[in-house]
């Protein structure tokens, strides 16, 4: 189980299913956090493996986002890259609470930190 | 059965000469005090007195005026279908012959745990020795303006009815607030009484949390085929109203007048009252296995706890709480592991099921099985050859089954093929090969019902000749239509043919067993109106598609319906959704349109001021004659339109499969050259085409002699003028296959010319594949037949012109505008920003 302190991001309802909102962390870089339209949640690092394109403008269907750049999909669950492709971005741990958003704050700020 | 508020009811039996019935002052057995008489408190004293019937003496407090009724069943009394008296679990016999004090009407406000009493709101109190909290949940009510208004309920006791019923007795409107399923049952029941029902749901589909979309959809359909009135999205901004409710305001402006409003939104545990007594709450009461709070003499069950994290607000984990407790309670200590929950519910009459994880993701398979005349979806999800979810709509009869097979975490490796027809086949013959079922069926079996096609039709086809799937199609149209019955006829020809079968024509994409023109053709034959519609009666693989058939999808249904389909926004590519070019480094480039290339001080300054302002790191002047300012980031985009726009530039739609250019040089109005005003033809036909969305993207060029300096043969469309008149150029392409163009025709005048043109582009626009550019198109269909259908049918022209025009009604509102006024204000900006603390 993940333990620790958790950040309060806002509640669920600013990201409409199917869509993906982006925190910016440090020096330009931002976290993408998906809404499946079967109503999950996921957070990744905007940057597809391939060539660092910004995974929370691409089209996410079944579990998957397609990236804008090149068309690589990505599991919104692992960030790992899906058939023949290899790569992965690192999987932001979020939760659901009482209807708001919560993303791990140390993968958050461990982020700043590196 | 009602009981006067704060009124002790004499549930106690009298005594005299009853020696085995205690009174409390001299019952010397443990105090068992329940607060709440609802399905979870009473259900937890059954099942102890069903364990040990004499061990502890009972108080039940409750909150309402009533014994213990099944809360579940309030919508059939809404609906008129069932009685109060009906739904009725425990009458006032049970309490008495069980000895049970009940309080109704008089709810506990304060627990004293140092005193181990409760006090009630008429002032009594009662001491404890094992206090069992079971209150439940409260209706959740969304703060907006107007919500305490008379006529504004919710659904969650017998009083929220007796409201309803009295205000459907006077007819009228009624709005529901929330499609999930109580929100559905009460627009059904009111919608029964008699009266008119809307329903507003905040999300895009109804009961998004029991179903997916597909299934969402169909019910959306079926509830709207009953009459009520169903708006997703619809995000309440106030209810108004001078002294009683009259109506709800949206956010998006929209005014629904009601008399009556339900909001049934949702609910939450009601823990107030464990709070205030100092016990530890979560989201719930928290208790341990033996559904024990933080305080060992206080015990909670139900909707109002929180056991491993998880909340339930079904009525099957309450049930088995309440056995866990009453072991716990007479020291067996069985434990309670939490709860895998399903739903099988008739929602308004119509059958809908769900169970355990149906959110996909990588490792899940889906087995879906669409039948489109019985309006039937089912859905299983497979991961690691273990089902791990469902979703059934219209037949739920194997429902059971397959949230055994969930809880079981069988291996359904052995019978995947035919998991999903069902506990019937699935198991009926033990592991049954699927091929030698089909093999088995009688020759008058009827593979394809659309069509009517029997097997031994099929047989004959593929005997005759017919050695793909495409062949069978079209010779005997089994699986033409909806193409459910495809497995059986691919089975029936590896039957016949063994290796011989020949695959058929590429299929759309890997969610589907059509082509692109199959989905087209069926589009238009069945008028389907969105994409969840085309999934479902077309039979997709998938529940939601993929990022190759959601865009497709989504331009046929735009391309068939204008003026009438809503355009998906999760089915549109980066660019089209952003309305600018995505670059390498995740920012935009921005290009406003210049008709004809044409352009003057006020916009060279707009966009002067715009690349100093933004930072724009580079302009550059593009192949289609205007300039691109590259660089600029999400969050900015709709100020530069903003300010773009304020200088009489729209968008240029640089970033679309859409009209792009009209490329021209300067024609006879400069050029010594010129043979006719090429500019102007340029300007007056992007004027008619902009803003038009196509299979892909689409450059048009007007040149104004044989010279051709804008380069019109290597276009979509091209214009050349010469002396006598306008050459008409089509399906050229200067990218990585340069082609150039065919010559269509020969026009005499500019209307003329530009009459061909609208008719070419909607011929493309409605024949051609998604992403297909017109030089494949034409290279595949052959200039010979767009030469029929421009050139030689003149009536078929003008239709086809017409249409196009029509189209063009509803496109040419420039989507930067709109944005730059603020919609879709989301996609432009963070969801939050994380401001940095100086860590410790």
């Amino acid at each position: 189980m993940m333990t620790g302190d958790w950040l309060d991001i806002g509640p669920v309802d600013q990201i409409t299913p199917g869509n993906a909102r982006t925190l910016p962390v440090q020096d330009g870089d931002e976290i993408a956090i998906f809404r499946t339209s079967g109503g999950d949640f996921h957070a990744l690092v905007n940057s597809c493996p391939h060539k660092q394109g910004p995974l929370s403008q691409g089209i996410v269907h079944n579990g998957v986002v397609t990236c804008p750049l090149h068309n690589w999909h990505i599991s919104l669950r692992t960030g790992e890259a899906l058939g023949e492709d290899k790569g992965c971005v690192p999987v932001i741990p979020l939760k659901i609470d009482a209807g708001r958003i919560f993303l791990l704050r140390d993968a958050v700020i461990g982020r700043r930190a590196a | 059965m009602e009981f006067q508020d704060g009124a002790r009811i004499g549930m106690r039996p009298a005594l005299v000469g009853e020696e085995d019935i205690l009174t409390p002052s001299d019952d010397r057995r443990e105090h068992l005090v329940v607060v709440g008489n609802g399905m979870a408190g009473c259900r937890a004293v059954e099942e102890l007195l069903a364990r040990d019937a004499g061990r502890y003496r009972v108080t039940i407090f409750g909150a309402e005026p009533h014994v213990n009724y099944n809360r579940i069943m309030l919508s059939p009394v809404l609906a008129g279908e069932k009685s109060f008296e009906d739904i009725i679990i425990n009458d006032r016999a049970w309490y008495a012959e069980n000895g049970i004090d009940l309080i109704a009407g008089d709810p506990v406000t304060a627990i004293d745990r140092t005193a181990k009493t409760v006090t009630s709101q008429s002032g009594r109190t009662t001491g404890y020795d094992k206090l069992l909290i079971a209150t439940g949940s409260d209706p959740f009510i969304i703060p907006v303006p107007g919500k305490d208004l008379p006529g504004v309920i919710s659904f969650r006791d017998m009083k929220d009815v007796d409201t309803m019923l009295a205000a459907a007795a006077g007819g009228g409107d009624a709005i529901v607030i929330g499609g999930g399923l109580l929100g559905l049952e009460a627009a059904h029941g009111l919608t029964l009484r008699g009266m008119k029902v809307t329903v507003l749901h905040i999300m895009p589909t109804l009961m998004e949390r029991q179903l997916d979309e597909a299934a969402g959809w169909l019910l959306k359909t079926a509830l709207e085929g009953r009459g009520q009135t169903i708006l997703t999205g619809a995000d309440t901004a106030e209810i108004y109203g001078d002294g009683k409710v009259e109506g709800i305001r949206l956010k998006d402006g929209r005014d629904i007048p009601a008399s009556l409003v339900v909001m049934a939104v949702g609910i939450r545990p009601a823990v107030a009252l464990a709070r205030e007594a100092g016990l530890d709450i979560g989201r719930g009461i928290k208790v341990d296995d033996h559904m024990v709070t933080s305080d060992p003499d206080v015990l909670a069950v139900g909707e109002c706890v929180e056991h491993e994290g998880n909340v339930y607000g079904l009525v099957a984990p309450l049930w088995d709480m309440c056995r866990s407790l009453a072991d716990g309670l007479t020291d067996r200590h069985t434990g309670y592991k939490g709860s895998v929950t399903s739903t099988k519910l008739k929602v308004a009459g119509l059958d809908v099921f769900s169970a355990g994880d149906f959110s996909g993701g990588e490792g899940c398979e889906d087995i879906v099985l669409r039948d489109a005349s019985r309006g039937v979806y089912k859905r299983v999800v497979v991961k690691e050859d273990r089902v791990i979810g469902a979703v059934l709509y219209g037949d739920t009869v194997d429902g059971g089954w397959y949230f055994d097979l969930l809880k079981r975490g069988e291996d359904i490796a052995d019978i995947r093929d035919l998991l999903i027809f069902g506990q019937g086949f699935a198991s009926g013959g033990g592991a049954l090969d699927p091929k030698a079922a089909v093999a088995a069926l009688s020759d008058d079996a009827e593979i394809c019902g659309c069509n009517g096609v029997s097997k031994s039709q099929v047989v004959a086809s593929i005997g005759g000749g017919a050695c793909s799937l495409d062949a069978v199609r079209a010779t005997c149209k089994a699986s033409a239509s909806c193409g459910s019955c495809t497995g059986l006829v691919e089975t029936l020809l590896a039957l016949t043919l063994g290796d011989d079968v020949k695959s058929g024509p590429k299929t759309m994409c890997k969610c589907t067993s059509f082509g692109h023109d199959d989905v087209r053709r069926e589009i238009v034959a069945q008028d389907m109106r969105s994409i969840p519609e085309v999934m479902q009666k077309l039979h997709w693989s998938t529940p939601d598609g993929c990022s190759s058939c959601r865009p497709a999808l989504n331009y046929y249904l735009l391309c068939a319906l204008p003026g009438d389909y809503v355009d998906d926004q999760q089915s549109r590519f980066v660019n089209e959704r952003m309305h600018a070019n995505i670059q390498k480094d995740g920012t935009y480039s921005v290009v406003p349109r210049m008709w004809g290339g044409l352009t003057n001080p006020r916009e060279l300054r707009a966009i002067a001021d715009v690349v100093e302002k933004y930072d724009a790191p580079m302009v550059k002047v593009t192949g289609g004659q205007r300039l691109d300012i590259f660089g600029i980031k999400k969050e900015d985009l709709p100020a530069v339109w903003a300010d773009l726009n304020a200088a009489g530039m729209v968008s240029g739609h640089a970033y679309g499969k859409s009209l792009r250019t009209v490329k021209t040089c300067v024609g006879s109005e400069w050029c010594r050259f010129g043979t006719q005003d090429s500019t102007g033809l340029g300007v007056k036909t992007e004027r008619m085409t902009w803003g038009s969305w196509m299979p892909h993207k689409f450059k048009i060029a007007v040149s104004g002699c044989p010279r051709n300096c804008a380069e019109a043969t290597i276009k979509d469309f091209g214009v050349v003028c010469v002396d006598s008149g306008y050459e008409l150029h089509v399906g050229g392409n200067g990218g990585i296959h340069v082609r150039v163009t065919d010559l269509l025709c020969k026009v005499a005048t500019e209307q003329e010319a530009m009459d061909y043109c609208a008719a070419f582009i909607q011929l493309y626009r409605e024949e051609a594949r998604y992403l297909e550019r017109t030089a494949p198109w034409i290279e595949r269909v052959g200039v010979d037949y767009i030469k029929t259908r421009i050139v030689a049918d003149d009536t078929g022209r003008e239709a086809l012109r017409a249409r196009f025009l029509f189209s063009q009604s509803f496109s040419q509102d420039d989507p930067w505008a709109e944005r730059a006024a603020g919609a879709h204000a989301e996609l432009h900006q963070h969801i939050a920003h994380v401001r940095p603390m100086e860590t410790v």
